[in-house]
């Protein structure tokens, strides 16, 4: 279709949050639409590009018309199409939702939040489209400033939080910095596809392997894979909800496509699994990483700091089933990026209800919510059954892969934790569902406590639409499994993976 | 012969999910339990219209996505499906009336979230028997995990919390942590999930992985409560009666046996069962469970719990049918799935009908509650003989067919257990009806007037004993359609 697409989505939002910002000194009123405006540009150019690639049509951009390995260029395919259309659905919900939490608690900063909001957005969106590895870092900046100045925004520890995130931001951001600039060194070259041929020759080398690792840990560090997760947990807790709901589910899986993408493009396959042999080690990690993410959240008294180990064990699912290498095992990790950004979406944002209507989502404050707010919490649990992995929806469809991956490649390991995690998952919601189902324990069988009791007290409209919205996008999303696969995942697969 | 496409297996299993959002939505009880009846009955009816074809030896089928490369969401109606799905489809308008008489008479809350999901269960239950393959059938199976959850808790006290807990960790640990891990690599060796008839697993595989896989299935599905996974089962006994009645005694735990009976014959297949001697295995645990079970169904007081470990007794009657690989036997285990839901949904019925006209629930309070109760101990007396496997009643058809299958497969030991565990049954049935009628008990029982539960709960459970005397002399459909699933 148009080929200005690649550039668009990230143009409308980049060129909109002047406008919003102008808004906001000007005619505040106006900050609200033209976001809406924004992703709604951005979502709707995410799905065109889709249906170019199920086209078969490469949705290729080069910025001033400069060829690569010149020009800056952005490229849409199989692997990326499907991140981008999270990117922007989510952006676009989550902004729906946002609304009434932002009028109620933070008036008067409406103007900055949306600003920072589609630029957060633009950030994502262009980390994902481009094919340049010194534009990724550019964009992962813009990203991560307006991740930080929008957690900044929350109450109490939030500002410490969000400082603690700056500083271990940046080192993420450095040392991928720094790996490019490595690998400027040896091949001169700025464009993905130009270093990866220019590294050929070049695998020997230990500036590469320097480059590489220096890399891996800092995309790593800023997804937050275990034990380099200190700053999320904390981030993402103290963020206003609506920047939880945005930057939770977001972040760490386009840091998950990074790390893919680099790998993929960059430095090949056959570099990172058969030159460096890393495998069996990283994926060890990523066992670590989700045994101690279901660990700690197990011991965590408020739901949302829950999620956020929840978040740190789904890093682990992902990053493990791409370094299984085997097909399965990719095709479940990104399934899962989509599967994992949509179901802590729902998650998150049943929370922010909660939090909206009770001021926190301490355990102790969750008693009797199946009766006062039914809504939230039957997309809470649909949330939770996805993040169990029970079928039909989206959770059980990435995990089977996964599974299927560990064992194909015979990683007993991996199996074991990925199960044992989804029994957590059970322990963890099952411990919610009680305490918003049983308490206050009804006295006794009987006549005594009749139909009725407390009222219902439900979050507004506004935000239960996009709740139950993203909630049967779960299912959904669970039962179209076959087709994402077969049309799209399927052919961002590496033809030399088993 | 080609399977033919229908949507009828779709309808069927759609019709109480989608009377779901109805029966939230209604302000007044008695337009709530109308739909609820209408969507029984309109479920029954579909099972019903299948049912000539399903005879006729033809499959029905409905694909819906495929969801995995080889593994579709799909449903198919053969002739074991179609069994299951006849029991728990019109046992599922019996008590519906039952629980308007038990739900009411007690005054229970939350009467609404009750009849949902009890029909969000009865979705779940006609899904699984209806599942083509592996995959649709964890989904229906999990399905009902979560369904039953809110049913089981429905007092929501500190009991049924507790209950609650078992009864997730017992059910959903066992399919998360065995039963999922199998389904994956039993997908992993064969590439599909599909039940046929002769089984999908390759024939190569090793001894010890089948094995493995086998055991981990068995144990996995711990809905059909085989030892040692069956603690569950009377723990889940804090449900409301017409709980344990339809779920506890028909739908939830058949769907465990049925779970097991449908990979036995659709994954593994006999043959193969039979050259790695595997089903010699499962017969013994089974064999185990039964003797056990009907021991520990001894020391009980409580009548409700006598009739959960009961239930845990004739379930792996099922699951022998199964693994003594006799096409006899395997009849008999099939048509166990009816004869035993008639019989012991009759028990459970009595049981809370007990309980709503005079509020006790142990064996001690009952003596002498005959006078005050004929028609319903009468009834309990038919349904226990049932359970026991005494003519004239459906019981003594499916007992027929395993001790001739335990004959024509020469397993002499087997032949013993089934014997001795209707003896069994007999030593915990008989007392009970004997001291209701010749004995007399507590004062308040013994005042010589008839007084009995209300008739919703009085009607069900004289169906369903008359229904066991019936089927004895006219097990038609159900005999015919085990033996084509047999085939």
């Amino acid at each position: 279709m148009n080929v200005h697409y690649p550039a668009l989505l990230v143009i409308i939002p980049l060129l909109a949050s002047f406008f919003i910002s102008a808004a906001g000194w000007l005619r505040p009123v106006w900050c609200f639409p033209l976001a809406v405006a924004a992703m709604a540009g951005s979502l709707l150019v995410s799905l065109g590009l889709l249906v170019d690639v199920l086209l078969g049509i490469p949705g290729l951009y080069w910025f001033g018309g400069w060829p690569p390995p010149w020009g800056i260029y952005y490229r849409v395919d199989h692997l990326n199409t499907l991140v981008l259309v999270i990117i922007a659905a989510v952006g676009f919900v989550n902004l729906m939702a946002a609304r009434p939490t932002v009028e109620r608690d933070f008036p008067e900063k409406a103007g900055p939040f949306y600003t920072l909001y589609v630029l957060f957005v633009t950030g994502l969106l262009g980390m994902v489209v481009t094919g340049d590895a010194f534009n990724l870092y550019v964009l992962l900046e813009i990203a991560a400033i307006t991740g930080y100045a929008l957690i900044a925004l929350g109450k109490g520890r939030a500002a410490l939080s969000s400082l603690h995130y700056i500083f271990m931001g940046t080192i993420g951001a450095c040392f991928y910095l720094l790996g490019v600039g490595y690998l400027y060194i040896v091949t001169g070259s700025l464009n993905m596809e130009d270093i990866s041929r220019l590294l050929q020759p070049l695998h020997g080398s230990n500036v590469v392997i320097v480059a590489f690792v220096i890399m891996m840990v800092g995309i790593w560090l800023k997804m937050g894979f275990f034990p380099l997760h200190a700053w999320l947990p904390n981030a993402y807790t103290y963020a206003p909800s609506p920047v939880s709901s945005l930057v939770a589910p977001l972040m760490t899986k386009v840091m998950v496509y990074v790390m893919i993408r680099m790998i993929l493009t960059v430095f090949t396959l056959d570099y990172a699994f058969l030159v460096l042999k890393l495998n069996d080690a990283v994926v060890w990690l990523a066992v670590i990483a989700i045994v101690a993410g279901s660990l700690l959240a197990l011991a965590e008294k408020d739901v949302k700091r829950m999620l956020t180990y929840i978040v740190v064990a789904e890093v682990g699912y992902m990053v493990g089933g791409f370094w299984l290498g085997n097909r399965a095992g990719f095709t479940g990790a990104v399934l899962h990026i989509v599967n994992d950004a949509l179901m802590t979406f729902c998650l998150f944002l049943a929370v922010g209800n909660i939090i909206h209507v009770k001021g926190n989502s301490r355990l102790e404050s969750l008693s009797g919510l199946f009766r006062t707010m039914p809504w939230t919490m039957g997309a809470l649990v649909v949330g939770a059954l996805s993040i169990i992995g029970v079928p039909p929806t989206c959770g059980f469809f990435s995990k089977w892969y996964l599974l299927l991956g560990a064992i194909q490649s015979g990683h007993y390991g991996f199996l074991a934790a990925l199960l044992g995690s989804s029994l957590v998952g059970v322990v963890l919601f099952f411990r919610i569902f009680e305490i918003g189902y049983f308490e206050p324990l009804g006295a006794s069988h009987g006549p005594a406590h009749g139909e009725g009791g407390a009222a219902v007290r439900e979050a507004p409209l506004g935000m239960l639409v996009p709740l139950w919205i993203t909630a049967l996008s779960l299912i959904l999303v669970g039962l179209y499994t076959g087709e994402i696969v077969g049309r799209v995942i399927r052919h961002a697969i590496p033809e030399m993976m088993l | 012969m080609e399977p033919l496409p229908s949507l009828k297996p779709l309808l069927a299993v759609l019709v109480s999910l989608g009377v779901v959002p109805i029966l939230m939505s209604s302000r007044s009880a008695n337009v709530r339990e109308a739909w609820t009846f209408g969507a029984a009955g309109l479920k029954f009816l579909l099972v019903l219209a299948m049912l000539p074809t399903v005879l006729e030896g033809r499959e029905l089928v409905c694909t819906l996505a495929e969801v995995l490369p080889g593994v579709a969401f799909r449903l198919r109606v053969d002739a074991l499906g179609m069994l299951f799905a006849l029991v728990a489809s019109s046992l599922w308008i019996i008590t519906s009336a039952y629980s308007i008489g038990y739900m009411r008479g007690l005054q229970e809350h939350g009467q609404t979230r009750y009849f949902c999901f009890f029909a969000l269960a009865l979705s779940a239950t006609i899904g699984a028997a209806f599942s083509a393959n592996l995959f649709t059938l964890y989904l229906f199976y999990e399905m009902l995990s979560f369904a039953t959850y809110p049913l089981v808790t429905h007092h929501q006290d500190a009991e049924a919390r507790r209950s609650g807990r078992k009864y997730l960790l017992y059910i959903v640990g066992s399919s998360i942590g065995l039963v999922l891990p199998a389904m994956i690599f039993s997908y992993h060796l064969s590439g599909t999930l599909e039940f046929t008839s002769q089984g999908f697993l390759p024939r190569a595989g090793s001894p010890v992985l089948l094995g493995v896989l086998l055991f981990m299935f068995l144990f996995g599905f711990a809905k059909a409560a085989v030892m040692p996974l069956h603690a569950w089962l009377p723990a889940a006994m804090v449900a409301p009666t017409p709980v344990s009645a339809l779920l506890h005694a028909v739908a939830v735990v058949k769907v465990g046996v049925f779970c097991i009976l449908r990979v036995l014959t659709g994954v593994f297949g006999l043959d193969l069962l039979a050259s790695f001697h595997l089903g010699a295995a499962v017969a013994c645990v089974a064999a185990f469970t039964i003797i056990v079970a009907s021991l520990i169904a001894l020391t009980q007081n409580e009548l409700k719990r006598l009739l959960a470990f009961s239930t845990i007794g004739q379930l792996s009657y099922i699951v022998l049918g199964a693994a003594l690989l006799s096409p006899k036997a395997l009849v008999g285990g099939m048509v166990h799935i009816a004869m035993h839901a008639f019989g012991k949904i009759t028990l459970f019925f009595c049981a809370g009908a007990i309980y709503v006209a005079t509020r006790k629930k142990y064996l001690s309070d009952l003596v002498g509650i005959g006078k005050r109760m004929p028609v319903t101990m009468a009834a309990f007396f038919v349904g226990a003989l049932s359970v026991i496997g005494l003519p004239p009643t459906g019981g003594f058809l499916s007992k027929w067919y395993l001790v001739l299958g335990t004959l024509q497969a020469h397993q002499w030991p087997m032949l013993l257990v089934i014997l001795s565990s209707s003896l069994l049954n007999a030593a915990y049935f008989f007392p009970i009806v004997y001291r209701a009628f010749f004995f007399q008990g507590d004062q308040s029982l013994s005042d010589n007037t008839t007084q009995e539960a209300p008739l919703w709960c009085l009607v069900p459970l004289i169906i369903t004993a008359v229904c066991t005397i019936l089927f004895f002399f006219y097990p038609f459909p159900f005999l015919r359609l085990a033996e084509l699933a047999g085939l």
